[in-house]
Protein backbone atom coordinates (compact mmCIF):
# COMPACT_ATOMS: atom_id res chain seq x y z
CA UNK A 1 0.00 0.00 0.00
CA UNK A 2 0.80 3.30 -0.94
CA UNK A 3 0.36 6.72 1.18
CA UNK A 4 0.85 10.85 -0.27
CA UNK A 5 2.64 12.28 2.32
CA UNK A 6 2.33 16.13 1.88
CA UNK A 7 3.88 18.53 4.32
CA UNK A 8 1.79 19.48 7.17
CA UNK A 9 2.98 23.23 7.05
CA UNK A 10 3.69 25.81 4.77
CA UNK A 11 7.21 26.10 6.42
CA UNK A 12 7.96 22.21 5.55
CA UNK A 13 6.83 22.82 2.25
CA UNK A 14 9.24 25.51 1.25
CA UNK A 15 11.86 23.70 2.84
CA UNK A 16 11.21 20.46 0.42
CA UNK A 17 11.16 23.08 -2.30
CA UNK A 18 14.53 24.75 -1.74
CA UNK A 19 15.88 21.33 -1.87
CA UNK A 20 14.49 19.81 -4.88
CA UNK A 21 16.65 19.89 -8.20
CA UNK A 22 16.07 23.41 -10.39
CA UNK A 23 17.30 24.18 -13.56
CA UNK A 24 19.42 27.11 -11.61
CA UNK A 25 20.97 25.81 -8.74
CA UNK A 26 21.58 27.35 -5.81
CA UNK A 27 24.82 27.54 -4.37
CA UNK A 28 26.69 23.92 -3.37
CA UNK A 29 26.62 23.94 0.88
CA UNK A 30 29.80 22.34 2.31
CA UNK A 31 29.32 19.55 4.73
CA UNK A 32 32.70 19.91 7.33
CA UNK A 33 33.14 16.64 9.59
CA UNK A 34 36.24 14.18 10.97
CA UNK A 35 36.50 10.47 11.89
CA UNK A 36 37.52 9.03 15.27
CA UNK A 37 40.90 10.59 15.41
CA UNK A 38 42.10 14.20 14.39
CA UNK A 39 45.46 16.18 15.41
CA UNK A 40 44.89 19.53 16.52
CA UNK A 41 46.62 20.89 13.13
CA UNK A 42 43.63 19.28 11.46
CA UNK A 43 40.67 20.16 13.87
CA UNK A 44 41.86 23.58 13.48
CA UNK A 45 42.07 23.47 9.55
CA UNK A 46 38.61 22.14 9.60
CA UNK A 47 37.61 24.83 12.09
CA UNK A 48 38.85 27.71 9.94
CA UNK A 49 37.49 26.00 6.78
CA UNK A 50 34.12 26.35 8.51
CA UNK A 51 35.05 30.03 9.38
CA UNK A 52 35.40 30.69 6.15
CA UNK A 53 32.62 28.98 4.19
CA UNK A 54 30.30 30.30 7.43
CA UNK A 55 26.72 30.31 5.74
CA UNK A 56 26.96 27.75 3.57
CA UNK A 57 28.85 25.00 5.16
CA UNK A 58 27.57 22.94 8.61
CA UNK A 59 30.25 21.51 10.74
CA UNK A 60 29.45 18.23 12.54
CA UNK A 61 31.59 17.86 15.83
CA UNK A 62 30.95 14.13 16.91
CA UNK A 63 33.30 11.24 15.56
CA UNK A 64 32.34 9.48 12.64
CA UNK A 65 33.66 5.80 12.97
CA UNK A 66 31.60 4.06 9.60
CA UNK A 67 33.37 6.83 7.22
CA UNK A 68 35.98 5.57 5.01
CA UNK A 69 35.08 7.73 1.57
CA UNK A 70 38.02 5.81 -0.43
CA UNK A 71 36.70 1.79 0.45
CA UNK A 72 33.45 0.47 -0.39
CA UNK A 73 30.80 0.52 2.08
CA UNK A 74 32.58 3.60 4.04
CA UNK A 75 30.56 5.89 2.14
CA UNK A 76 27.10 4.97 3.43
CA UNK A 77 26.88 7.22 6.65
CA UNK A 78 28.52 10.05 4.09
CA UNK A 79 25.68 10.04 1.32
CA UNK A 80 22.96 10.38 4.13
CA UNK A 81 24.67 12.74 6.03
CA UNK A 82 24.96 14.59 2.40
CA UNK A 83 20.85 14.07 1.77
CA UNK A 84 20.12 15.43 5.35
CA UNK A 85 21.86 18.45 6.02
CA UNK A 86 21.44 18.86 1.47
CA UNK A 87 25.11 19.35 1.34
CA UNK A 88 27.00 18.41 -1.85
CA UNK A 89 31.03 19.03 -1.03
CA UNK A 90 32.20 17.72 1.83
CA UNK A 91 35.37 18.10 3.98
CA UNK A 92 36.59 15.09 6.02
CA UNK A 93 39.78 14.96 8.46
CA UNK A 94 41.07 12.06 9.44
CA UNK A 95 44.56 11.33 11.63
CA UNK A 96 45.97 8.03 10.95
CA UNK A 97 49.53 6.92 11.70
CA UNK A 98 49.79 5.80 8.18
CA UNK A 99 48.15 9.10 6.80
CA UNK A 100 48.61 12.27 9.23
CA UNK A 101 46.79 15.14 8.85
CA UNK A 102 44.84 13.67 6.35
CA UNK A 103 41.86 15.97 4.47
CA UNK A 104 39.42 14.23 2.12
CA UNK A 105 37.88 17.38 0.05
CA UNK A 106 34.74 15.48 -2.31
CA UNK A 107 31.76 16.55 -4.31
CA UNK A 108 28.17 14.14 -4.54
CA UNK A 109 26.04 14.45 -7.47
CA UNK A 110 22.56 13.46 -6.20
CA UNK A 111 23.28 12.61 -2.86
CA UNK A 112 26.08 10.15 -4.20
CA UNK A 113 29.89 9.87 -4.18
CA UNK A 114 30.52 11.73 -7.48
CA UNK A 115 34.81 12.33 -6.91
CA UNK A 116 37.63 12.41 -4.50
CA UNK A 117 40.70 14.13 -3.60
CA UNK A 118 42.76 13.48 -0.64
CA UNK A 119 45.22 15.81 0.92
CA UNK A 120 47.86 15.53 3.65
CA UNK A 121 47.95 19.37 5.28
CA UNK A 122 51.83 20.49 6.19
CA UNK A 123 53.33 23.45 7.29
CA UNK A 124 49.80 24.92 8.44
CA UNK A 125 49.41 28.43 9.57
CA UNK A 126 46.45 29.20 11.45
CA UNK A 127 44.40 32.64 10.74
CA UNK A 128 45.50 33.57 14.54
CA UNK A 129 48.86 33.78 13.96
CA UNK A 130 48.23 36.40 11.50
CA UNK A 131 48.75 40.04 12.21
CA UNK A 132 47.37 42.58 10.26
CA UNK A 133 45.05 45.41 10.37
CA UNK A 134 41.47 44.13 11.17
CA UNK A 135 39.84 47.22 9.10
CA UNK A 136 40.63 44.87 5.81
CA UNK A 137 39.71 41.47 7.78
CA UNK A 138 37.18 40.13 4.67
CA UNK A 139 33.55 39.88 5.57
CA UNK A 140 31.70 36.82 6.22
CA UNK A 141 30.33 35.36 2.86
CA UNK A 142 31.83 38.04 0.24
CA UNK A 143 32.86 36.57 -3.10
CA UNK A 144 36.10 35.81 -3.41
CA UNK A 145 38.68 36.10 -6.57
CA UNK A 146 40.47 32.39 -6.81
CA UNK A 147 43.81 32.49 -8.31
CA UNK A 148 45.64 29.07 -9.37
CA UNK A 149 49.34 28.83 -10.61
CA UNK A 150 51.77 27.06 -11.89
CA UNK A 151 51.86 24.49 -15.04
CA UNK A 152 51.07 21.32 -12.67
CA UNK A 153 47.18 22.49 -12.59
CA UNK A 154 47.02 21.87 -15.99
CA UNK A 155 49.34 19.09 -16.80
CA UNK A 156 48.97 16.52 -13.63
CA UNK A 157 45.75 15.11 -13.37
CA UNK A 158 45.65 14.77 -9.61
CA UNK A 159 46.33 19.30 -9.30
CA UNK A 160 43.90 19.64 -12.44
CA UNK A 161 40.91 17.69 -10.08
CA UNK A 162 42.10 19.58 -6.65
CA UNK A 163 41.66 22.91 -9.11
CA UNK A 164 37.98 21.56 -9.72
CA UNK A 165 37.39 20.88 -6.72
CA UNK A 166 38.91 23.48 -4.85
CA UNK A 167 36.76 26.24 -7.41
CA UNK A 168 34.14 24.25 -5.97
CA UNK A 169 34.48 24.67 -3.07
CA UNK A 170 35.54 28.46 -2.64
CA UNK A 171 33.65 30.17 -5.38
CA UNK A 172 30.13 30.14 -3.51
CA UNK A 173 27.22 31.00 -5.34
CA UNK A 174 26.84 32.36 -8.70
CA UNK A 175 25.59 35.68 -8.81
CA UNK A 176 24.28 38.26 -11.93
CA UNK A 177 25.14 41.69 -9.79
CA UNK A 178 28.52 42.14 -7.81
CA UNK A 179 29.33 45.28 -5.21
CA UNK A 180 32.55 46.40 -6.54
CA UNK A 181 33.04 47.51 -3.02
CA UNK A 182 32.23 43.94 -1.51
CA UNK A 183 35.17 42.65 -2.97
CA UNK A 184 37.42 41.49 0.22
CA UNK A 185 39.15 38.24 -0.12
CA UNK A 186 41.10 36.44 -2.63
CA UNK A 187 42.28 32.50 -2.44
CA UNK A 188 45.96 31.68 -4.04
CA UNK A 189 46.55 28.51 -4.73
CA UNK A 190 50.09 27.49 -6.87
CA UNK A 191 51.45 24.57 -7.41
CA UNK A 192 54.95 23.98 -6.21
CA UNK A 193 55.52 21.05 -7.21
CA UNK A 194 53.48 17.92 -8.85
CA UNK A 195 52.28 16.49 -5.59
CA UNK A 196 52.15 19.54 -3.14
CA UNK A 197 50.29 22.94 -3.55
CA UNK A 198 50.60 26.00 -1.55
CA UNK A 199 46.98 27.76 -0.32
CA UNK A 200 46.98 30.79 1.54
CA UNK A 201 43.91 33.13 2.06
CA UNK A 202 44.65 37.21 1.45
CA UNK A 203 42.40 40.19 1.96
CA UNK A 204 42.45 42.80 -0.54
CA UNK A 205 43.24 46.31 -0.31
CA UNK A 206 41.81 48.32 -3.05
CA UNK A 207 44.62 51.64 -3.51
CA UNK A 208 43.88 54.19 -6.20
CA UNK A 209 45.56 53.97 -9.25
CA UNK A 210 44.40 56.84 -11.25
CA UNK A 211 42.20 55.05 -13.75
CA UNK A 212 39.10 53.39 -13.01
CA UNK A 213 40.93 50.19 -12.18
CA UNK A 214 42.19 50.33 -8.44
CA UNK A 215 45.62 48.49 -8.02
CA UNK A 216 45.11 46.10 -5.59
CA UNK A 217 46.89 44.78 -2.81
CA UNK A 218 47.20 41.41 -1.18
CA UNK A 219 47.77 40.71 2.50
CA UNK A 220 47.78 37.36 3.88
CA UNK A 221 45.43 36.93 6.69
CA UNK A 222 45.25 33.06 6.94
CA UNK A 223 44.89 30.21 7.11
CA UNK A 224 47.61 29.56 5.06
CA UNK A 225 48.79 25.79 4.25
CA UNK A 226 50.40 22.82 1.74
CA UNK A 227 48.05 20.20 0.34
CA UNK A 228 50.01 17.35 -0.14
CA UNK A 229 48.23 15.22 -2.63
CA UNK A 230 47.51 11.55 -1.56
CA UNK A 231 45.14 9.04 -3.13
CA UNK A 232 42.08 10.37 -5.43
CA UNK A 233 39.31 8.99 -7.78
CA UNK A 234 37.88 10.50 -10.56
CA UNK A 235 34.12 10.68 -11.56
CA UNK A 236 33.04 7.69 -13.86
CA UNK A 237 32.63 9.05 -16.88
CA UNK A 238 29.13 8.14 -17.11
CA UNK A 239 28.12 10.03 -14.27
CA UNK A 240 30.35 12.99 -15.46
CA UNK A 241 28.54 13.17 -18.62
CA UNK A 242 25.38 12.94 -16.48
CA UNK A 243 26.55 15.97 -13.68
CA UNK A 244 27.69 18.38 -16.71
CA UNK A 245 24.36 18.95 -18.28
CA UNK A 246 23.53 22.10 -18.44
CA UNK A 247 19.93 23.42 -19.74
CA UNK A 248 20.22 25.65 -22.43
CA UNK A 249 16.79 27.92 -22.13
CA UNK A 250 16.63 29.86 -18.67
CA UNK A 251 13.74 29.74 -16.61
CA UNK A 252 11.82 31.96 -18.42
CA UNK A 253 9.85 34.36 -16.14
CA UNK A 254 6.98 35.99 -17.95
CA UNK A 255 7.53 39.64 -17.77
CA UNK A 256 3.98 41.12 -17.09
CA UNK A 257 2.91 44.86 -18.14
CA UNK A 258 6.15 45.73 -19.56
CA UNK A 259 6.79 46.93 -22.74
CA UNK A 260 9.40 48.32 -25.43
CA UNK A 261 8.60 51.47 -27.17
CA UNK A 262 10.96 52.45 -29.92
CA UNK A 263 10.89 56.08 -28.79
CA UNK A 264 10.06 56.18 -24.85
CA UNK A 265 12.22 53.49 -24.57
CA UNK A 266 11.10 50.41 -21.52
CA UNK A 267 7.39 50.93 -20.20
CA UNK A 268 5.22 50.04 -17.65
CA UNK A 269 1.43 49.76 -16.71
CA UNK A 270 0.51 49.88 -13.15
CA UNK A 271 -2.98 49.13 -11.86
CA UNK A 272 -4.10 50.76 -9.00
CA UNK A 273 -7.44 49.00 -7.29
CA UNK A 274 -10.40 51.52 -6.86
CA UNK A 275 -10.57 53.13 -3.41
CA UNK A 276 -13.41 52.74 -1.93
CA UNK A 277 -13.31 54.45 1.25
CA UNK A 278 -17.01 53.20 2.49
CA UNK A 279 -16.49 49.77 2.06
CA UNK A 280 -12.97 49.98 3.81
CA UNK A 281 -12.76 46.48 6.15
CA UNK A 282 -13.85 47.20 9.97
CA UNK A 283 -12.04 45.38 12.30
CA UNK A 284 -14.70 42.65 12.80
CA UNK A 285 -14.34 41.50 9.56
CA UNK A 286 -10.56 39.85 9.76
CA UNK A 287 -9.73 37.25 7.94
CA UNK A 288 -9.50 34.68 10.33
CA UNK A 289 -13.05 34.90 11.85
CA UNK A 290 -14.79 32.61 10.78
CA UNK A 291 -17.59 33.75 7.81
CA UNK A 292 -20.42 31.93 9.58
CA UNK A 293 -19.76 33.40 12.70
CA UNK A 294 -19.09 36.76 11.17
CA UNK A 295 -22.46 36.58 9.40
CA UNK A 296 -24.69 35.83 12.53
CA UNK A 297 -22.65 38.83 14.45
CA UNK A 298 -23.82 40.63 12.22
CA UNK A 299 -27.36 39.94 11.96
CA UNK A 300 -27.65 39.76 16.03
CA UNK A 301 -26.33 43.37 16.04
CA UNK A 302 -29.01 44.49 13.47
CA UNK A 303 -31.46 42.83 15.35
CA UNK A 304 -30.35 44.65 18.39
CA UNK A 305 -30.11 47.62 16.82
CA UNK A 306 -33.96 47.44 15.74
CA UNK A 307 -35.01 45.78 19.28
CA UNK A 308 -33.24 49.09 20.99
CA UNK A 309 -34.90 51.61 18.58
CA UNK A 310 -38.09 50.28 19.53
CA UNK A 311 -37.80 49.87 23.43
CA UNK A 312 -36.96 53.42 22.86
CA UNK A 313 -40.01 54.66 21.09
CA UNK A 314 -41.78 52.76 23.80
CA UNK A 315 -39.68 54.53 26.70
CA UNK A 316 -41.08 58.19 24.74
CA UNK B 1 46.96 47.54 -25.12
CA UNK B 2 49.87 45.62 -26.42
CA UNK B 3 50.21 44.43 -22.53
CA UNK B 4 46.34 43.63 -21.79
CA UNK B 5 46.18 41.14 -24.35
CA UNK B 6 49.77 39.95 -23.80
CA UNK B 7 48.09 38.88 -19.93
CA UNK B 8 44.62 38.08 -21.75
CA UNK B 9 46.83 34.94 -23.55
CA UNK B 10 49.13 34.79 -20.48
CA UNK B 11 46.10 34.34 -17.80
CA UNK B 12 43.03 32.06 -18.45
CA UNK B 13 40.39 34.92 -16.68
CA UNK B 14 36.89 33.39 -15.79
CA UNK B 15 35.04 36.68 -14.69
CA UNK B 16 31.25 35.32 -13.25
CA UNK B 17 33.26 32.80 -11.18
CA UNK B 18 35.85 36.00 -10.60
CA UNK B 19 39.19 32.98 -11.53
CA UNK B 20 42.20 33.51 -13.05
CA UNK B 21 44.92 30.57 -13.93
CA UNK B 22 48.26 31.34 -14.94
CA UNK B 23 49.66 28.09 -16.13
CA UNK B 24 52.57 29.28 -17.12
CA UNK B 25 53.80 30.04 -14.24
CA UNK B 26 57.15 28.58 -12.82
CA UNK B 27 59.36 29.56 -9.64
CA UNK B 28 62.74 31.37 -11.36
CA UNK B 29 64.85 29.31 -8.90
CA UNK B 30 63.29 27.08 -6.27
CA UNK B 31 62.65 29.14 -2.90
CA UNK B 32 65.02 28.92 -0.44
CA UNK B 33 63.00 29.45 2.64
CA UNK B 34 59.39 29.50 3.36
CA UNK B 35 58.53 33.13 3.26
CA UNK B 36 60.43 33.74 0.13
CA UNK B 37 57.63 30.98 -1.42
CA UNK B 38 55.12 32.58 0.20
CA UNK B 39 56.20 36.21 -0.84
CA UNK B 40 56.45 35.04 -4.65
CA UNK B 41 53.13 33.07 -4.54
CA UNK B 42 51.75 36.31 -3.00
CA UNK B 43 52.76 39.10 -5.82
CA UNK B 44 51.53 36.00 -8.37
CA UNK B 45 48.65 35.81 -7.06
CA UNK B 46 48.60 39.90 -6.74
CA UNK B 47 48.98 40.16 -10.44
CA UNK B 48 46.10 37.41 -11.34
CA UNK B 49 43.59 39.03 -9.46
CA UNK B 50 44.50 42.77 -11.20
CA UNK B 51 44.17 40.92 -14.25
CA UNK B 52 40.68 40.09 -12.85
CA UNK B 53 39.80 42.96 -11.58
CA UNK B 54 41.08 44.98 -14.95
CA UNK B 55 38.07 43.05 -17.05
CA UNK B 56 35.62 43.56 -13.92
CA UNK B 57 35.94 47.57 -12.96
CA UNK B 58 35.63 47.66 -16.62
CA UNK B 59 32.24 46.44 -16.76
CA UNK B 60 29.14 48.77 -17.42
CA UNK B 61 28.24 49.54 -13.63
CA UNK B 62 25.02 51.48 -12.30
CA UNK B 63 25.84 53.66 -9.24
CA UNK B 64 23.72 52.51 -5.98
CA UNK B 65 23.87 53.51 -2.14
CA UNK B 66 25.88 51.29 -1.59
CA UNK B 67 28.53 51.37 -4.26
CA UNK B 68 28.75 50.42 -8.02
CA UNK B 69 27.31 47.14 -8.98
CA UNK B 70 28.12 45.61 -11.91
CA UNK B 71 26.37 42.81 -14.20
CA UNK B 72 28.66 39.34 -14.24
CA UNK B 73 28.79 37.25 -17.38
CA UNK B 74 28.15 33.91 -16.94
CA UNK B 75 30.63 32.02 -15.72
CA UNK B 76 32.80 29.88 -18.55
CA UNK B 77 34.47 27.06 -15.97
CA UNK B 78 32.07 24.18 -16.58
CA UNK B 79 31.53 22.11 -13.08
CA UNK B 80 29.03 19.42 -11.92
CA UNK B 81 25.74 19.91 -11.18
CA UNK B 82 24.48 19.26 -7.34
CA UNK B 83 21.34 17.51 -8.79
CA UNK B 84 19.97 15.96 -11.73
CA UNK B 85 17.91 18.61 -14.11
CA UNK B 86 14.34 18.32 -13.69
CA UNK B 87 12.82 16.00 -15.35
CA UNK B 88 9.36 16.45 -17.28
CA UNK B 89 6.22 15.42 -15.15
CA UNK B 90 4.47 12.77 -17.03
CA UNK B 91 0.91 13.44 -18.14
CA UNK B 92 -2.44 12.19 -15.66
CA UNK B 93 -4.54 9.80 -17.24
CA UNK B 94 -7.07 12.16 -17.27
CA UNK B 95 -4.41 14.87 -19.47
CA UNK B 96 -3.77 11.45 -21.88
CA UNK B 97 -7.60 11.34 -22.38
CA UNK B 98 -8.06 14.55 -23.06
CA UNK B 99 -5.72 15.07 -25.09
CA UNK B 100 -7.05 11.79 -27.23
CA UNK B 101 -10.50 13.56 -27.70
CA UNK B 102 -9.38 17.25 -27.99
CA UNK B 103 -10.88 18.16 -24.46
CA UNK B 104 -9.31 21.66 -23.77
CA UNK B 105 -9.17 23.11 -20.42
CA UNK B 106 -11.58 26.67 -19.87
CA UNK B 107 -11.74 28.86 -17.51
CA UNK B 108 -14.86 29.08 -15.34
CA UNK B 109 -16.21 31.78 -13.49
CA UNK B 110 -15.58 31.57 -9.76
CA UNK B 111 -18.86 32.96 -9.18
CA UNK B 112 -22.95 31.64 -10.68
CA UNK B 113 -25.83 32.78 -10.71
CA UNK B 114 -28.05 30.81 -8.83
CA UNK B 115 -32.01 30.40 -9.96
CA UNK B 116 -33.44 29.16 -6.65
CA UNK B 117 -31.78 31.66 -4.93
CA UNK B 118 -31.99 34.79 -7.15
CA UNK B 119 -28.23 35.38 -6.15
CA UNK B 120 -24.64 35.24 -7.26
CA UNK B 121 -22.86 32.35 -5.33
CA UNK B 122 -19.71 30.43 -5.56
CA UNK B 123 -19.01 27.54 -7.88
CA UNK B 124 -17.27 25.30 -4.87
CA UNK B 125 -17.01 25.58 -1.16
CA UNK B 126 -19.20 27.11 1.41
CA UNK B 127 -22.81 28.31 0.29
CA UNK B 128 -22.19 27.20 -2.93
CA UNK B 129 -24.87 26.42 -6.00
CA UNK B 130 -26.24 23.87 -6.14
CA UNK B 131 -25.70 22.29 -3.09
CA UNK B 132 -27.02 18.60 -2.13
CA UNK B 133 -26.88 19.50 1.72
CA UNK B 134 -29.75 22.59 0.95
CA UNK B 135 -32.36 20.10 -0.52
CA UNK B 136 -34.15 18.91 2.90
CA UNK B 137 -37.00 17.16 1.31
CA UNK B 138 -35.92 14.27 -1.53
CA UNK B 139 -39.14 12.89 -3.21
CA UNK B 140 -39.67 9.46 -3.24
CA UNK B 141 -39.09 7.49 -6.77
CA UNK B 142 -40.77 4.54 -8.17
CA UNK B 143 -37.43 2.79 -8.25
CA UNK B 144 -36.55 3.41 -4.45
CA UNK B 145 -35.91 0.53 -2.83
CA UNK B 146 -37.70 0.79 0.84
CA UNK B 147 -35.49 0.81 3.91
CA UNK B 148 -33.08 2.61 2.33
CA UNK B 149 -32.33 5.92 3.73
CA UNK B 150 -31.80 8.51 0.57
CA UNK B 151 -29.91 10.92 2.56
CA UNK B 152 -27.34 8.24 4.29
CA UNK B 153 -27.28 7.06 0.40
CA UNK B 154 -26.04 10.63 -0.79
CA UNK B 155 -23.54 11.14 1.70
CA UNK B 156 -22.17 7.54 0.55
CA UNK B 157 -22.00 8.19 -3.08
CA UNK B 158 -20.17 11.54 -2.34
CA UNK B 159 -17.46 9.26 -0.47
CA UNK B 160 -17.29 6.30 -2.61
CA UNK B 161 -16.25 9.96 -5.05
CA UNK B 162 -13.90 11.51 -3.02
CA UNK B 163 -12.46 7.80 -2.38
CA UNK B 164 -12.07 7.03 -6.55
CA UNK B 165 -10.15 10.53 -6.65
CA UNK B 166 -7.81 9.68 -4.28
CA UNK B 167 -7.12 6.68 -5.64
CA UNK B 168 -6.86 8.18 -9.19
CA UNK B 169 -4.58 10.79 -7.65
CA UNK B 170 -2.14 8.04 -6.15
CA UNK B 171 -2.00 5.98 -9.39
CA UNK B 172 -0.90 9.47 -11.43
CA UNK B 173 1.65 10.23 -8.55
CA UNK B 174 2.99 6.66 -8.82
CA UNK B 175 3.52 7.07 -12.80
CA UNK B 176 5.20 10.42 -11.69
CA UNK B 177 7.93 8.66 -9.03
CA UNK B 178 8.86 6.42 -11.91
CA UNK B 179 9.56 8.94 -14.30
CA UNK B 180 11.71 10.94 -11.22
CA UNK B 181 8.91 13.75 -11.56
CA UNK B 182 7.38 13.38 -8.04
CA UNK B 183 6.93 16.88 -6.85
CA UNK B 184 9.16 17.86 -4.77
CA UNK B 185 6.63 18.22 -1.45
CA UNK B 186 5.04 15.07 -2.37
CA UNK B 187 6.66 11.74 -0.58
CA UNK B 188 4.81 8.05 -1.41
CA UNK B 189 5.42 6.14 1.80
CA UNK B 190 5.11 2.57 2.15
CA UNK B 191 2.37 1.57 4.62
CA UNK B 192 2.16 -1.18 7.06
CA UNK B 193 -1.19 -2.31 5.69
CA UNK B 194 -1.08 -5.03 2.86
CA UNK B 195 -2.18 -4.90 -0.83
CA UNK B 196 -5.67 -6.03 -1.05
CA UNK B 197 -6.21 -9.89 -2.04
CA UNK B 198 -2.98 -10.84 -1.10
CA UNK B 199 -2.86 -12.66 2.62
CA UNK B 200 -0.92 -11.07 5.44
CA UNK B 201 2.34 -13.47 6.13
CA UNK B 202 1.90 -14.74 9.47
CA UNK B 203 4.64 -14.17 12.03
CA UNK B 204 7.23 -16.92 12.05
CA UNK B 205 7.58 -18.41 15.98
CA UNK B 206 11.10 -19.17 16.56
CA UNK B 207 11.70 -22.74 18.08
CA UNK B 208 12.69 -21.50 21.91
CA UNK B 209 9.38 -19.23 21.66
CA UNK B 210 7.12 -22.77 21.18
CA UNK B 211 9.01 -24.90 23.81
CA UNK B 212 8.40 -21.71 26.26
CA UNK B 213 4.69 -22.32 25.03
CA UNK B 214 4.81 -25.68 26.14
CA UNK B 215 6.23 -25.55 29.47
CA UNK B 216 3.50 -22.82 30.22
CA UNK B 217 1.17 -25.28 29.59
CA UNK B 218 2.46 -27.76 31.27
CA UNK B 219 2.86 -25.48 34.46
CA UNK B 220 -0.34 -24.45 34.78
CA UNK B 221 -1.62 -28.03 35.82
CA UNK B 222 -1.87 -28.66 39.27
CA UNK B 223 0.77 -31.51 38.92
CA UNK B 224 2.97 -29.49 36.91
CA UNK B 225 2.30 -31.34 33.79
CA UNK B 226 3.56 -34.36 35.29
CA UNK B 227 0.78 -36.57 34.26
CA UNK B 228 0.08 -35.11 30.88
CA UNK B 229 0.31 -36.87 27.61
CA UNK B 230 3.77 -36.37 25.65
CA UNK B 231 3.94 -35.91 21.96
CA UNK B 232 5.71 -37.91 20.44
CA UNK B 233 9.48 -36.01 20.20
CA UNK B 234 8.48 -33.55 22.92
CA UNK B 235 11.06 -32.33 25.76
CA UNK B 236 10.65 -32.06 28.98
CA UNK B 237 9.41 -28.77 30.33
CA UNK B 238 12.47 -26.53 31.17
CA UNK B 239 11.83 -25.29 34.51
CA UNK B 240 11.14 -28.13 36.52
CA UNK B 241 10.60 -28.82 40.26
CA UNK B 242 9.52 -26.19 43.12
CA UNK B 243 8.80 -22.89 43.03
CA UNK B 244 8.90 -22.34 46.29
CA UNK B 245 11.11 -23.16 49.23
CA UNK B 246 8.18 -24.29 52.15
CA UNK B 247 10.56 -24.36 55.49
CA UNK B 248 9.50 -27.79 57.63
CA UNK B 249 9.69 -27.54 61.03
Amino acid sequence: MMEIRTPKTHKAKRVLEKRAPKLVENGKKTLILHGTKTSATLSSVLMELYRLKKGGAIKYSRRNENIRPFESGGETSLEFFSQKTDCSIFAYGSHTKKRPDNLVLGRMYDHHVYDLIEVGIENFKSLLSFSYDKKIAPHEGSKPFICFTGEGFENVPELKQLREVLTDLFRGEVVDNLNLTGLDRAYICSAVSPTKVFLTHCAIKLKKSGTIVPRIELVEVGPSMDLVIRRNRLPNEGLRKEAMKSSKDKPKKKVKNVDQDDVLGKRGRIFIPEQEVGKTPLPDKSKGVKRERREGKLKKKNKEAGSASKKHKESE
Amino acid sequence: MDMDMETDQIYQIDVGNLLAFNPNHRFSSAPSSREELVKECVTEGTKLVQAIADTLFNLPSTETNDGPLVQLPPPTTKLPREKHLPRPKPPTKWEEFALKKGIQKRKKDKIVYDETTDKFKRRHGYDRVNDDNDIPIIEAKASDEPGEDPFAKRLDDKKKRVGKQEKNRLENLKTAAKAGALPSHVQLAVTGLPISGTKTQPKKIGKEALGDVAGLAATSTASGGKFDKKLPGEKPPKKQGKHHKVIHR
